[in-house]
């Protein structure tokens, strides 16, 4: 069913399932995620709020809470990281894997210095002396551009700005070098000209140690900058995935047809009203047998109410990525589905 | 997520009460005070005994079915039932009495402090700050003292000194609401203080009142236990649940029952407010399932 | 720092002349003196014996004169304790207080705070459910039924602690005290605790520590400790004071000479100058309470600062 490997994938996701206990019986958050992450590549993943996006990352450090139930597999190099003890856990995140939190602000200890939380992971992880610790912070800092890191890791979180807690965190997250950057929704509390630094330190980041990165946030835009494919998420499912370039030119599922077309563009008339996707995400815990995307869907039809299989988006090229979609017509039919 | 909340809105009180008797300890708990509240009453009205006359012929009866005296009678001969009952039934006045007492205060101080603001609620808060500093137990003792042993007196000083918390909580609140957009919104519609007060304000701190007010009926409870066991609450031969433990106290060396079933109802009825305050707040809390 | 101590030091004042000026009217203005009830006396004698209290005076020098004495840290002669002065029965028996009242928030803090870690490790288990059901019990029972009935089974039954015939010093009498007085404290102080620990358990910032990879035990200890604490230390103000004023029920029930019994008393007697002290002490004794909280506060919080 899902596609193997063409060669050894660093980070390989079959089959991912989250579920939470809801009032009528277990709700899935997430179901059959299949991805591929391979090394030094940016994967973007984008969808809207609640669509589980956060819920992946969380499944795929082991960092979910103690009353969810996770399905398939999350192989690391290989290695099976779902259901491994919590010694070979603690071994991997931090040094393999490493999460940037959304809320900078609580994702932050607020009664320790910044030093005592970027540098207690290292010290435990690589067993660093305190002062090589301390020296390899204030590096990560400055090469973050950060003025003054050594007053900086004096401080308490609160008296920070939000940029600058944001890319503490992403300091933080590098401190043991990791394989693996998980990055959820990082650029998203902050302000535009801090967004682009942000995203420019980032990027900077991937050129020099070529560190691999899952991206996650809802603004295509913003994935345009950094990402080498994307994967679109509905409803705790991946529907498209495809190179990025890919994506943004052709479109291969109505929903990321949408997406695009809401996003404000240069060269559309000012006067123009943006666009919107009418209707809600179901809420999450909601039950279809069908695609979840249908009762959006300009293109809906009967053959929704069946579940569509992630498939080749083209089948002259395997390559161009995967699409949920019944829909098989030509992609160009896509751009003039949204009004 | 947003569900339970739209439900909640729609129908208030009787989705309160839905969620309030979902778990069976509240139900116990409800229906444990509705007997003791119903014994209180009827037990008192109905048995042949009083709660003063001393029998001499009958002291220190233990427990027996027989004529109907199941709890005992003391040293004084009397019926340890209708003595327990006219002692809930004090204890359980006292905590609503004083409990409304309190809460008439605290809300009206803390609701004004709140949303006046500026000087006058500096002056309101920095004043419930000194109070909170006073030592009100030992007052409370020499007031009983002074003025002799009333049971106004007794409701009047425990309910006057149990609104500090209430009063800083309804502050609070006031405070939040008041920072409101829709406060604002209907400020600028030209809605007077009045109003305002009885529209956006006080039903929206309604519920945190309720809770606190369950908690504080229990806590007044103690207090007047308390009095009561150190001989300052109300008068011989009327007996209130502090006092029949204090008696008990004295006599549990031969007669451990005098001490142990005041204690039991004392501690029954306290557990089950308790119980109530605690499923109220889970109830009132959106958070919760 | 300094500047917030002197600052707090200067905002205690007011506090307790509010406390001293409540608690004088009370007494004065209400009828009745502490020598009406000695029938015995001789109109002369008793004249005699008010002007050597100054209780002919007019209320308000009386007041002033108190006042006065009071800002000499001297509250007075006791009426009914003749030929004692109150500060010296303060002096007796405070630290019978201070040891019982001590004892009883150390056993709370450490078995209460155990209990609410414990209950909190497994929401909903058995080692939840059991534990605050307990509490629940515990928070409902007054410290002056509990210490009847530790007498009636540790001392009446098993013999095994005395429970009254104080001797100095005896820790073997304290200790049937102290757990009286400590056993609702450690409910509560379980119920608070374990409500914290689940709260602070699903910060953010727990999930941050425990994506780099620490353990179980440093998230803990380094992470999830300090702000679980946080809610009991605001606890603990109110509780510094109610102990203080439990003691007086534990006092009388187990017959120790701490200051609650000559509280009692004095108040039964109309002792003004006794009363009046032991009021102001207890007052006191709250606000530096609150000071310590507000000092702990700062110490375990960066974002509080003191020199506001």
């Amino acid at each position: 069913m899902s596609p193997e490997p063409r060669h050894q994938a660093l980070l390989s996701v079959r089959g991912l399932g989250v579920f939470r206990p809801g009032p009528g019986g277990e709700v899935a958050a997430l179901r059959d995620i299949d991805l591929d992450l391979q090394p030094q590549e940016c994967l973007g993943i984008v969808g809207e709020s609640g669509c589980g996006k956060t819920q992946l990352l969380h499944a795929l450090m082991g960092l979910q809470s103690g009353n969810v139930r996770l399905a398939g597999s999350v192989r690391f190099r290989g290695e099976e990281l779902l259901g491994a003890s919590a010694q070979r856990l603690a071994l991997v995140r931090g040094r393999r894997l490493a999460l940037v939190f959304q809320d900078a602000l609580s994702a932050l200890n607020p009664y320790l210095r910044i030093a005592t939380q970027m540098t207690e992971g290292a010290r435990a992880q690589l067993g660093l002396s305190r002062r090589a610790a301390w020296q390899r912070a204030a590096t990560l800092l400055e090469s973050l551009q950060i003025d003054a890191p050594a007053r900086r890791l004096r401080q308490y979180p609160h008296e920070l700005s939000g940029g600058m807690r944001q890319r503490v965190l992403i300091a933080m997250a590098l401190m043991c070098e990791p394989d693996v950057l998980l990055l959820d929704e990082p650029t998203t509390a902050l302000d535009v000209t801090v967004q682009a630094q942000v995203l420019a330190v980032l990027r900077e980041l991937r050129a020099r140690s070529g560190v691999a990165m899952i991206f996650v946030t809802h603004d295509l835009g913003v994935l345009a900058a950094i990402a080498d494919r994307v994967a679109v998420m509905y409803a705790g499912r991946i529907v498209e995935q495809a190179a990025a370039a890919h994506l943004y030119a052709t479109p291969r599922h109505p929903y990321t047809a949408g997406l695009l077309h809401s996003m404000p563009r240069l060269d559309t008339p000012l006067d123009t009203r943006l666009s919107t996707i009418p209707g809600q995400p179901p809420r999450s815990g909601a039950t279809s047998t069908g695609c979840a995307f249908a009762p959006r869907c300009p293109l809906a039809h009967e053959r929704c109410t069946q579940l569509p299989v992630l498939r080749c988006a083209d089948n002259q090229f395997p390559a161009n990525g995967t699409v949920a979609c019944h829909y098989d017509g030509p992609a160009q039919g896509l751009r003039e589905i949204w009004p | 997520m947003s569900a339970p909340v739209a439900v909640a809105e729609r129908r208030p009180r009787r989705e309160l009460w839905r969620r309030l008797c979902a778990r069976r300890s509240t139900r116990a708990a409800l229906l444990t005070l509705g007997l003791i509240v119903l014994a209180a009453v009827l037990v008192p009205w109905l048995s042949p005994y009083d709660y003063s006359s001393p029998s001499w012929t009958h002291i220190f009866t233990a427990p027996t079915w027989a004529g109907g005296q199941v709890f005992g009678t003391d040293a004084l001969g009397r019926d340890l039932l209708v003595r327990v009952m006219w002692g809930c039934r004090i204890s359980l006045l006292v905590g609503l009495v004083a409990s409304v007492v309190s809460v008439v205060i605290g809300v009206l101080w803390g609701a004004t402090a709140g949303y006046l603001g500026g000087r006058t609620d500096a002056l309101l808060m920095r004043s419930v700050d000194v109070l909170y500093s006073v030592p009100f137990i030992p007052l409370v003792i020499v007031l009983n003292v002074l003025f002799g042993r009333h049971l106004v007196l007794v409701f009047i000083g425990i309910g006057a000194v149990s609104w500090l918390d209430i009063a800083r909580i309804v502050r609070g609140q006031t405070l939040a609401i008041c920072s409101r957009e829709y406060v604002d919104a209907a400020r600028a519609l030209g809605v007077r203080t009045p109003a305002m007060i009885c529209r956006h304000v006080v039903p929206n701190i309604m519920g945190i009142v309720i809770v606190y007010a369950t908690l504080t009926v229990p806590a007044v409870i103690l207090f007047e236990a308390l009095l009561s066991f150190l001989g300052l609450g109300v008068q011989a031969p009327l007996a209130s649940l502090g006092s029949l433990v204090a008696d008990g106290a004295s006599e549990m060396q031969s007669n451990p029952y005098l001490l142990i079933i005041p204690s039991i109802l004392l501690a029954l009825i306290v557990l089950c407010l308790n119980h109530l305050g605690d499923a109220l707040r889970d109830a009132l809390d959106p958070h919760e399932p | 720092m300094a500047r917030f101590l002197l600052r707090r030091l200067l905002s205690a004042l007011p506090t307790l002349l509010v406390i001293a000026t409540l608690a004088f009217a009370l007494l004065h203005l209400t009828p009745g003196g502490p020598f009406d009830s000695d029938r015995t006396l001789v109109a002369q004698i008793q004249r005699a014996i008010e002007a050597r209290y100054h209780l002919d005076e007019p209320v308000w020098r009386q007041y002033l004169r108190y006042l006065n004495d009071l800002a000499h840290g001297d509250l007075g002669p006791s009426f009914t304790y003749r030929d004692t002065s109150v500060n010296q029965i303060i002096a007796q028996g405070l630290p019978i207080d201070l040891a019982i009242g001590g004892c009883a928030i150390g056993f709370a803090l450490l078995v209460g705070g155990a209990i609410g870690l414990g209950a909190a490790s497994r929401p909903g288990s058995l080692r939840d459910r059991l534990p605050m059901t307990l509490a629940m019990i515990g928070i409902s029972v007054p410290s002056f039924v509990i210490a009847p009935l530790l007498i009636l089974i540790f001392a009446m039954r098993l013999h095994w602690l005395p429970s009254g015939d104080w001797v100095g010093g005896s820790w073997r009498h304290l200790l049937l005290p102290s757990l009286a007085l400590a056993l609702p404290y450690t409910a509560f102080i379980a119920r608070i605790v374990r409500a914290s620990a689940l709260d602070v358990m699903g910060n953010a910032h727990i999930r941050t520590a425990r994506a780099k990879g620490l353990g179980d035990t440093a998230v803990l200890l380094r992470h999830a400790l300090r702000p679980t604490l946080m809610p009991l230390v605001s606890y603990l103000g109110p509780a510094l004071a109610s102990v203080l004023t439990g003691s007086i029920v534990i006092e009388q029930v187990f017959g120790l000479p701490g200051v609650g019994r000559f509280f009692i008393g004095g108040a039964l007697n109309r002792d003004y100058t006794l009363v009046m002290g032991l009021t102001l002490l207890y007052g006191a004794l709250i606000i530096v309470g609150n000071f310590v909280v507000d000092l702990c506060y700062a110490w375990l919080d960066p974002r509080v600062r003191l020199n506001r």
